[in-house]
């Protein structure tokens, strides 16, 4: 079938969504716009910001790089979902406490990129923080105070983990 | 921006997908990294995407016949992850960590990198370094490409409008085998402005098939032959002296030209060094 429309089911958040989809749509203008998510932000279209960063199937991709007839049978999860579930309310928190943000327009590509590191485990260095980071680069410069998090939560996690 | 409105259509198999590739301005979407982003900026606007995506067998990393095969539809991220490739093309894991970022890598393709032929593209040039040879299904059945006659010009390859890249394969590697890769660029991720991709095998001082692949200093990835020549004798100062007979970059919005041959002189000491020592 070579048509523009096509059906898909995905599940957002482990809540099946089914539409049908121009397949021009990126995942992440189908997220905000036909799901109601707008956690997700769309910056640059091209795949250099990161602020639409969501997962699918478990890894962190670029929405804009994606689309959403793509994601037919995948699993989909994003801010409001990894938010809600409790899953990084630890590094929320720490973004909190030391300000982790200038503008927050990065914020959420930010933490979903930040945990992906932190769920592969150990206490990573702050040289592979930013390495990790690097795709989420906008342009505040305020991200001494993002690493602070990540490694504070790294180091904490791996305690409690002990 | 927005993409222009196209049909899409998912490839069952590599048959298919060539079948589906008859319509006229019809596109292969693998990874999509380097597609989706220029759909989005509207620079191409192809009538159908054949999405290759799911296709089954072409995401396998195998070694056989004293080779590693990699299927295209392998990804950056799950190639990171091999213990196999990590053994058996050390060149490729050294490349890996600088292509893109993570969610870049976590779909972006082996196969989709060498198709697209970006000139500061890493693979491209380690696959050339490498000597390696990539597989091609077409409507006349398939063939076997070297990587020195696949890339042709500015994003142009060997493969014709209806052909699908299936896989690549590089002689593997054993425990004579010298690799060495390194890259200037301005920010980690960003494509490269200079890099440079090496292989040779260690002969006692001097290094034999010798193969110096440089990227982002012309519209293919360039062999540095007179630098390869006086780098095998061990003569690392002469190399550098070489890279003016081998290199003519042209200018681009990073740097100019005399910028970027010094950057290949400083990038190839980096890696002589590198070639010295056992990967």
């Amino acid at each position: 079938m070579s048509e523009r429309f096509h059906d898909i089911t995905v599940s957002v958040n482990g809540e099946e969504v089914r539409e049908s989809v121009d397949a021009r749509t990126t995942l992440v203008d189908f997220l905000r716009e036909t799901a109601g998510l707008t956690g997700s932000h769309v910056g640059c279209e091209h795949g250099v910001c990161g602020a639409c960063s969501v997962r699918v199937d478990g890894a962190v991709v670029r929405g804009c790089l994606m689309l959403a007839v793509q994601c037919h049978g995948t699993r989909v999860d994003t801010i409001e979902g990894v938010a809600d579930s409790g899953e990084i309310a630890d590094l929320q928190q720490a973004f909190v406490a030391r300000n982790a943000l200038q503008c927050g327009f990065c914020t959420p590509g930010m933490l979903l990129s930040a945990q992906e590191l932190l769920a592969a485990g150990g206490v990573p260095s702050r040289e592979a923080i930013r390495v990790h980071l690097s795709g989420n680069y906008c342009r505040c410069t305020g991200y001494q105070a993002i690493v602070d998090a990540v490694e504070a939560v790294a180091k904490a996690r791996a305690g409690a983990a002990r | 921006m927005k993409p222009a409105p196209f049909a899409y259509a998912k490839a069952r198999s590599v048959a298919h997908a060539i079948e589906l590739l008859a319509q006229d301005d019809a596109r292969l979407l693998a990874g999509g990294q380097s597609l989706i982003a220029t759909l989005n900026m509207r620079l191409s606007h192809p009538a159908l995407l054949v999405d290759i995506n799911g296709i089954d067998g072409l995401d396998r990393i195998t070694a056989k016949n004293g080779h590693l095969e990699l299927g295209a539809l392998v990804r950056y991220a799950q190639a990171e992850r091999s213990a196999e490739l990590a053994r058996r093309a050390p060149l490729i894991a050294l490349a890996l960590p600088h292509i893109g970022h993570p969610a870049i890598r976590n779909r972006g393709t082996i196969g989709g990198s060498l198709a697209f032929a970006d000139p500061a593209a890493e693979l491209p040039a380690c696959v050339v370094a490498l000597g390696g040879e990539l597989d091609i299904s077409g409507p006349q059945g398939q063939r076997t490409v070297s990587a020195d006659d696949f890339f042709q010009g500015l994003f142009e390859t060997a493969l014709a409008p209806r052909d699908v890249l299936t896989a690549i394969r590089v002689p593997a590697a054993d425990a004579d085998i010298r690799v060495g890769f390194a890259e200037f660029a301005r920010r980690h991720g960003d494509y490269a402005m200079v890099g440079l991709a090496a292989c040779a095998r260690a002969e006692g001082r001097r290094l034999g098939g010798l193969r110096l692949a440089f990227f982002g200093v012309g519209p293919t990835p360039v062999r540095a032959r007179h630098a390869e020549q006086a780098l095998a004798e061990d003569d690392v100062e002469a190399a550098v002296r070489a890279l003016a007979q081998d290199l003519d970059p042209p200018a681009d919005v990073h740097a100019s030209p005399a910028v970027k041959t010094h950057l290949a002189g400083v990038l190839l000491r980096r890696v002589a060094l590198q070639l010295s020592q056992p990967s």
